[in-house]
């Protein structure tokens, strides 16, 4: 399989750290705001910070939207990225924005009150490091040790209608979609370009997935 | 379940680490970039550069250090020390860092907290207080004064009341340095931490303090920090990070073992 990747610029912030990241791993990957170039290629990331809003508003001005959707339908991996793992659902409650419609669902602000098992206040957002559970193997995750984190931030969480496009859930006071999917598209809430040698690891698997 | 975090924090002038790391073979080491690398590959959940070069031209230095550091390591950093501007921040974020801290210009200038939260995110603005115990006054009602110019000057401000309105301000993380505590190996400032992680809500890194792995674990589950600050404790090769989260494990503190 052809390896093009490209990533996604819409404005979201600072894309090198995905880009230093697939250097390391020997991968190279172009930086792209155009939307013929992002239907060309073989394979696409789409990394994100930032709100759903902003991020949405910035895809339809450049017609990147389109091209995603484009690519998708087209059978081309498709990766997501934290705000591109949110705003591949229908619609986002950040500000109640329509998002890409790639998945049926919502994403959703984590709920008030979050506690852990002891009774403990969970902080909102959700930073730091935690565990990532399959609902069965992926090949996203081949090579990586189940009990493996990855780096997360962020303060809402997707949540596929169909329960078959939740391919793994995380822990934080409720148990939420934290990798999901259908046919060639998966994103991931967590950042793999920071989540050290197991996100490389997502990250190379990625590089050579063949949906 | 969300793992708390081991971070040690790296003091770097004019491009050099201020104190190098004393690996098995007694080499001292003093590039950050190196230093970055031995620590991400032990097990590090993050690290704190902070900058303590005073000149213009070791600012440049530095902007360098943090690309060359975002090349080489793939877990979240942070940069710390003088900077005063958004423009500054900005540097510091796109050569590659995924956090700025900043100390004095916080208290002399709060509004560069706000901008920052909104020009980055409020998950890039760290703020970090240097605090000293002091007699409870009207003034300080907690107890707890803030410090800058490295703990150098008393600004008359309640710790406690800082902490909320940084908060308020836009600050995601609190960076909370005793200076009582700081160099002293003792253990963190126990009451300091629990204080000021029960009053907000944003996660708050413990500093200061730490000589052994216990005190880690202490303040983590005790005093309910989400984040250890650690230095001497690894740098002189005292103790590795894996003993460190094995003690936390053993406490009962959920952290990240595997990497």
């Amino acid at each position: 399989m052809n390896n093009q990747i490209t990533i996604i610029d819409y404005g979201a912030g600072n894309l090198t750290s995905v880009v230093r990241a697939l250097e390391a791993i020997g991968i190279r990957a172009g930086v792209s705001d155009s939307p013929d170039l992002v239907v060309k290629s073989d394979r696409i990331i789409f990394p994100g910070v930032g709100a759903a809003g902003q991020a949405m508003g910035r895809l339809r001005e450049t017609g990147l939207d389109q091209a995603l959707t484009e690519i998708f339908r087209k059978g081309n991996p498709v990766l997501g990225i934290c705000i591109g793992c949110q705003i591949v659902m229908d619609e986002s409650e950040e500000n109640n924005t329509a998002c890409l419609g790639l998945i049926p669902g919502r994403t959703l602000p984590f709920p008030d009150h979050l506690t852990d098992s002891r009774g403990e206040r969970l902080k909102v957002p959700h930073m730091g490091w935690n565990g990532v559970r399959l609902k069965e193997d992926h090949p996203l995750f081949s090579g990586v040790d189940p009990a493996a984190e990855f780096y997360f931030v962020h303060g809402f969480h997707p949540l596929p209608e169909d329960p078959d496009h939740i391919l793994g859930t995380t822990d934080y006071g409720v148990e939420f979609p934290s990798f999901i999917g259908r046919d060639n598209l998966v994103a991931v809430q967590f950042h793999v370009e920071k989540s050290g040698r197991p996100g490389l690891s997502v990250l190379k698997n990625f590089a050579s997935w063949a949906p | 379940m969300l793992s708390k975090r081991i971070i040690p924090c790296l003091d770097v002038r004019d491009g050099k680490t201020t104190k190098g790391i004393k690996f098995k073979n007694n080499v001292d080491i003093g590039d950050p970039v190196e230093m970055a690398r031995f620590y991400y590959e032990a097990g590090a959940d993050e690290l704190v550069f902070y900058d303590i070069t005073a000149s213009a031209e070791g600012r440049d230095i530095m902007l360098e250090v943090v690309s060359r550091v975002a090349a080489t390591i793939f877990i979240p950093f942070s940069v710390g020390g003088g900077i005063k501007t958004v423009e500054e921040m900005r540097a510091v974020l796109l050569a590659g860092a995924e956090k700025v801290s900043l100390n004095s210009p916080a208290v002399t200038n709060p509004e560069i907290i706000t901008q920052g939260a909104k020009a980055f995110g409020a998950q890039c603005v760290v703020v970090g207080m240097d605090v000293k115990k002091v007699e409870k006054t009207a003034a300080l009602p907690s107890g707890y004064e803030i410090y800058i110019n490295g703990g150098r000057k008393p600004m008359g401000l309640d710790a406690l009341a800082w902490a909320k309105r940084v908060q308020e301000l836009g600050a995601g993380e609190i960076c909370l340095n005793s200076i009582d505590a700081d160099g002293t190996q003792e253990g963190y400032e126990m009451e300091l931490t629990s204080l000021i992680c029960e009053a907000v809500s944003i996660p708050v890194i413990a500093s200061g303090g730490a000589g052994v792995p216990e005190h880690c674990a202490q303040v983590l589950s005790q005093a309910k920090a989400d984040a250890a600050l650690i230095a001497s404790m690894t740098h002189y090769g005292n103790y590795t990070l894996s003993q460190i989260k094995q003690t936390c494990a053993q406490a009962g503190v959920k952290v990240r073992q595997y990497w």
